[in-house]
């Protein structure tokens, strides 16, 4: 699915975007968390890369009507979501120094398709296409059961970058809590492929093998051979198949394989899971205050959007111009009066129009599947509040 | 804050609270003590439990953590020193000192990142080796005791599970599942484990099989104990405000606790002929170092000048063979005889009492050497494992002929900042045994053991010197710690005005 896109038509679109697009309130709702730890929002980091790269931190905004009027007037290029700090990021400078301290935020994964390159014959670098993005759909379907089963996290946001690969947002409270080392230890317990340009076997298995490294072999097993074999077609060329070669024990030919290799049995899982296993880069999930892309902003590079993947659904891309182009196309003069006119009227016209606005196009859907997710954290604050308020018999 | 305080109050003790107290044989170590004890009390326990730690340390490197030495070493201190062990009856005793001591010295260990580093790595393997040797019953009851929420996973769940289990834990078999406790730990205290993937996650529970709980405490035991030291350094302004305790303490991180060498057992034994070929054979390298600067340059600056002629006072050398010694090399050099006596005798003569102060310096122990004045451009004293880059000081060896596997050896326990068992290994290698036999702390022990060996058979001496003190002294035969403290205090006293003339 790819239209033309010039990035030069950015600082035409983008004000469009964020004036009648940005799905501001379920955007705060999300951020706010319910409101049960006080200025949570307020003290939420943002970094904004406006026009001519210029980079700017610690952002911060004290209600959801100061985001929307804001946005538009700064016409951020690309949105970044950092930590909560102790204080206001606007006010990091006035704070005594060494007390500005970042709390908490959110656990997140960033799966990128150039970590792949090695594996991959389709495309390289930026590049993704119908046959690549398999590997995307194996990493989420893995991460998102050992996140869920294993860990026993329940609110986790899936996200197209928008360029090329997926972001996992994990929303728990406990998730949010979590140190720097356990946060690093959830990513060393997720990551099975290891090693840079100078290793050939990135993956080593040996018995026992725990029960986490079963389940992934069993989802990537199910697209291995569409992915790999047809798709990616690896022992299509002498060169692809001497890469898989080099991946095997050296006495393959003597019958049963020996154990003289730390794990030479498992070569044939090995194999699979150095194509298509997962991988994380440890760093953006470690860090507190680590800064990630916010979903809903554009990528500036492709024009398309970070929008929720509903995991039931995992194959659509979008293009901001193609939404701003649904609209612009059938009511183009009516757009510009509308829009003049949007600019005198208070902010329920505006979130009126914006709401019939996003619904005319196929960003709707993906703001469905935002508020979905909302929902389902919102029931969950509702059961905890009634499991703390049954223990202290408040009625 | 609480200790400071309880030095100088007056607190009655409760009786039962006291069994209370002391009803574990192993502790957290989370309350501090609430009594009043005496300044010989004071430092006998934290000397002693030093004495514990340092062998702990030693006896890590040395065998391996898990062997069958360690723990052969290990409890032989620990009986000897008298601290608490294997829960034993009438243990009361052992307990308090267990207690009291590792408060003491958290005050004098919390001053810098490398004190608390070290103190923390020490109390944490006598943690681990003492709840390892607990009985199964009594690890639990040490677990409930200090409210870690621990569940265990009941025996249905644990069926359920056996397969899975078994294939995420290290050295867990069928019969281990159903026979042992095994644990539900949420995961965030369980990072180690999870980090590695060696342990089974079922909704954000960590199930840890019973012998491997002992990680988790410890962990939890670091950090605490971590937590506690930060605090300690902020209230130790106020304590060593105290004038009977600030010598103490500031002495305590840097404690020799081991003979002193200031009693010239081979006085006049040695001739000033025999210092080159002694040098070669039985010196510590930091001293062989320095004996061949001074022959070389004809010269040695301030620290060399202390470090190497306290050693030589050490092994036997008089005053008028001192001032002999260093007058011959240095009017070899640029100083003429009248210079030497106008400027440089007056420090020997210090050195032996008979100057100044008159107090009779004791030779540096390998701590003082490698803790303090580290040498700068042109100086040879220090501790050449310590302070010797390792290249040069791997050329060093070389020189003298040591083999290529045990300069390796060497290098590698240099890398592991572990100066006193480089040297020890050097020892070993260059008088071909297998095991010194000795745990090095001073260059003057060096030199005695190397003598030892080179010479056969026992010191003779040594033991009717012993035998005489404790004679003198019958007041503490009696209580053999009491004669501990009693040379423990006398040590302290030498280390005091050592410390305040540098």
């Amino acid at each position: 699915i790819e239209t033309y896109y010039d990035p030069a038509c950015l600082p035409d679109l983008l004000p469009i975007y964020y004036r009648r697009l940005f799905p501001f309130s379920q955007y705060y709702r999300w951020l706010r968390y319910g409101g049960v730890s006080k200025n949570y929002f307020q003290n939420r980091e943002f970094s904004f890369t406006l026009k001519y790269d210029i980079y700017v931190r610690y952002q911060s905004f004290t209600t959801q009507n100061e985001l929307e009027k804001e946005m538009p007037k700064m016409v951020p290029y690309k949105i970044d979501i950092g930590a909560v700090y102790s204080h206001r990021p606007s006010q990091h400078n006035v704070v005594k120094s060494g007390t500005f301290q970042a709390l908490e935020k959110e656990l997140v994964f960033d799966i990128d398709m150039t970590d792949y390159d090695d594996v991959r014959r389709c495309c390289s670098a930026a590049d993704i296409c119908s046959k690549c993005w398999t590997l995307m759909t194996i990493a989420i379907r893995i991460l998102d059961r050992a996140l869920r089963e294993d860990f026993g996290f329940h609110h986790l946001l899936w996200v197209y970058s928008g360029r090329r690969g997926v972001h996992c947002w994990v929303c728990d409270d406990a998730a949010r809590k979590l140190s720097v080392a356990a946060r690093a230890a959830v990513a060393e317990y997720l990551s099975l492929v290891k090693g840079g340009e100078e290793t050939v076997r990135k993956v080593v298995l040996s018995d026992p093998i725990h029960p986490f490294i079963n389940h992934s072999l069993s989802v990537v097993e199910r697209y291995f051979q569409q992915y790999a074999i047809v798709d990616q077609d690896i022992l299509g060329s002498k060169e692809s198949v001497d890469k898989v070669l080099a991946l095997l024990p050296e006495d393959i030919l003597s019958f049963p394989v020996s154990n003289s290799r730390k794990g030479g049995q498992y070569f044939d899982k090995e194999i699979m899971l150095q194509y298509c296993y997962p991988r994380l880069d440890v760093n953006v999930s470690k860090g507190v205050n680590h800064l990630l892309k916010s979903p809903f902003s554009v990528h500036p590079k492709t024009g398309r959007i970070s929008v929720p993947i509903d995991l039931k659904e995992l194959n659509t891309l979008i293009l901001l111009s193609l939404i701003c182009e649904e609209l612009e196309r059938p009511r183009a003069d009516e757009a510009e009066e509308d829009d003049m006119k949007d600019q005198e009227n208070e902010q329920e016209a505006g979130e009126r129009r914006r709401i019939r606005d996003y619904k005319r196009t196929s960003l709707a859907k993906y703001v469905k599947v935002f508020d979905r997710f909302l929902e389902a954290m919102a029931r969950s604050r509702k059961g905890e509040m009634l499991k703390k308020s049954d223990l202290q018999k408040d009625f | 804050r609480q200790f400071y305080q309880r030095a100088r109050r007056r607190k009655k003790l409760i009786g039962n609270f006291q069994n209370d107290l002391y009803d574990q044989c192993l502790q957290f170590y989370g309350q501090p003590p609430l009594e009043n004890i005496s300044l010989t009390e004071f430092e006998t326990f934290a000397v002693e439990r030093l004495k514990l730690l340092k062998t702990v340390e030693n006896v890590g490197v040395s065998c391996g953590k898990s062997s069958e030495q360690y723990t052969k070493k290990l409890d032989a201190e620990i009986s000897s020193l008298n601290f608490p062990h294997r829960g034993g009856i009438s243990e009361y005793e052992k307990r308090r000192k267990d207690h009291i001591s590792h408060f003491i010295l958290r005050l004098a260990y919390c001053q810098t990142e490398d004190l608390r580093r070290w103190f923390i790595q020490q109390e944490m393997d006598l943690f681990r080796y003492r709840f390892n040797c607990l009985h199964s019953k009594h690890k639990t009851d040490f677990l409930h005791k200090n409210n870690l929420k621990y569940e265990t996973v009941s025996a249905e769940e644990k069926k359920n599970l056996k397969d899975k289990l078994i294939a995420s834990s290290y050295g867990l078999s069928g019969t281990k599942v159903e026979e042992h406790d095994v644990y539900k730990v949420p995961f965030q205290d369980a990072l180690d484990l999870v980090r590695t993937r060696k342990v089974y996650l079922l909704a954000g529970n960590a199930y840890i099989p019973h012998h491997e709980i002992v990680t988790i405490v410890l962990n939890d035991f670091r950090t605490r104990l971590s937590k506690a030291l930060a605090m300690t350094a902020r209230s130790l302004p106020a304590v060593q405000s105290d004038e009977r305790l600030q010598p103490l303490l500031s002495h305590l991180s840097h404690a020799y606790v081991g003979q002193d060498y200031s009693i010239q057992k081979n006085i006049g034994k040695i001739s000033l002929e025999q210092i080159d070929a002694l040098s070669g054979k039985s010196f510590p390298l930091c001293m062989r170092h320095l004996h061949k600067a001074l022959r070389e340059n004809h010269h040695l600056r301030h620290g060399g000048r202390m470090q190497y002629g306290l050693f030589l006072k050490g092994i036997g050398l008089t005053l008028e063979q001192a001032l002999q010694f260093w007058r011959s090399e240095f009017v070899k050099g640029k100083v003429d005889a009248d210079k030497f006596d106008k400027a440089y005798a007056y420090s020997v003569r210090h050195m032996f009492g008979k100057e100044g102060k008159r107090t009779d310096y004791t030779p540096y122990s390998c701590m003082k050497v490698i803790l303090s004045n580290p040498p700068s451009q042109g100086d040879y004293h220090g501790c050449p494992f310590r302070h010797s880059d390792p290249e040069l000081l791997k050329q060093k060896l070389q020189n003298y002929k040591v083999s290529p596997s045990g300069i390796n050896q060497i290098l590698e326990l240099v890398k592991g900042m572990h100066y006193q068992l480089a040297c020890q290994k050097y020892f070993e290698l260059t008088h071909n045994v297998e095991d010194a036999g000795f745990s090095l702390n001073h260059p003057n022990q060096y030199f005695t053991e190397s003598q030892k060996l080179l010479n056969g058979g026992r010191d003779i001496k040594k033991e009717v010197d012993m035998s005489q003190r404790s004679q003198e002294n019958p007041a503490s035969v009696t209580h053999p710690s009491q004669a501990n403290s009693k040379q423990a205090h006398e040590e302290m006293g030498d280390l005091d005005s050592f410390f305040q003339d540098e």
